[in-house]
């Protein structure tokens, strides 16, 4: 208990990620709460692979890491853009109201 | 003994931050919480010796990603509470998918000889000082192309987002640095005292074209 192990790394991250995908269950109106839980969910991601480089002993999850930040700052930007689009051409911000393409 | 103290402190307010980010009624205190989220990640990677990207995670995504949520968050004039309709209905579900998430992902870890290591001694050598050793040769070129999805997403964000205002006066340079003195000034001799009577003062026709 007192001995970290990977495991409680491991623990925490699915539970963290866990909560992402309970997040965008329980707020599937609402576009913004949803990609603040894919940002968790990327981070449980980021926490999992830290974790597994400290205790393999080898740097490439942490540059995997590195990586997944850089698409995660991407999306947010591309993603928050889109949105504020959305926005403005109709004027909310909710998921059901996203259908002009029909799909 | 201290490690693990700090570990269960930043990994408790970590995932009640990440629970309240999903729950809080207000936006704006969600975008807060993953602020806290965030900064106890870091706390953990620390922990972890993964100094570089503790720090990284405090610049790029409390310092950029989370504040460009809370501009936008603060910039659409939504009505949020409406935007809650429909919470109580997906609760039962979003409970049950995720609880079914954490026992199977707890689960598959436990029972594993590696996973119940202890973490190993911690190199000499600084661990931004590793990274960059192995980020600039080995990875140079993930590294550029990493460069470059940032680039595009700069600018495809800004493209997406610019849009040309009609019925607002802005000032031409171009237009204003083109005008020619024979396009827009007209010189008119007036001669004195003829026909005062009739015209009532004479058209002085400096018009702009």
């Amino acid at each position: 208990m007192l001995e970290l192990t990977l495991n409680h790394y491991l623990s925490v991250s699915a539970i963290l990620f866990a909560l992402g995908i309970f997040g965008i269950f329980l707020n599937r109106k609402n576009v913004i709460t949803i990609l603040m839980s894919i940002e968790l969910m990327l981070l449980a991601v980021n926490i999992n692979m830290v974790a597994f480089s400290a205790y393999g002993g080898n740097l490439e999850g942490q540059i995997f890491s590195l990586f997944i930040l850089t698409v995660a700052a991407a999306e947010a930007a591309i993603g928050l853009a889109i949105l504020v689009v959305f926005f403005r051409n109709r004027g909310s911000i909710a998921v059901e109201d996203v259908n002009i393409l029909k799909g | 003994m201290l490690e693990a103290l700090f570990f269960y402190l930043f990994s408790g307010v970590m995932l009640a931050s990440g629970l309240m980010v999903v729950v809080s009624r207000n936006p704006v205190y969600s975008v807060l919480f993953l602020i806290l989220a965030f900064f106890n990640a870091a706390g953990m990677f620390v922990l972890i010796g993964a100094e570089f990207l503790a720090m990284l995670l405090v610049v790029v995504y409390v310092g950029a990603v989370a504040v460009l949520f809370l501009f936008v968050v603060m910039m659409l004039d939504i009505n949020f509470a409406e935007m809650r309709a429909g919470f109580q209905k997906y609760l039962p579900l979003g409970l049950v998918v995720g609880g079914i998430l954490v026992f199977e992902l707890v689960t598959a870890m436990y029972g594993d000889a590696f996973s119940n290591a202890s973490l190993p001694m911690a190199s000499e050598i600084a661990n931004t000082t590793q990274l960059g050793g192995v980020l600039y040769t080995k990875y140079a070129f993930l590294f550029q192309i990493a460069g470059l999805i940032l680039l595009v997403a700069m600018i495809g964000a800004i493209s997406l987002t610019m849009r040309k205002r009609v019925g607002v006066r802005r000032q031409s340079i171009a237009a204003q640095n083109s005008r020619r003195r024979e396009e827009v000034m007209e010189i008119v001799k007036i001669p004195s005292g003829k026909e005062k009577r009739k015209d009532d003062g004479v058209n002085i026709n400096v018009d702009a074209k």
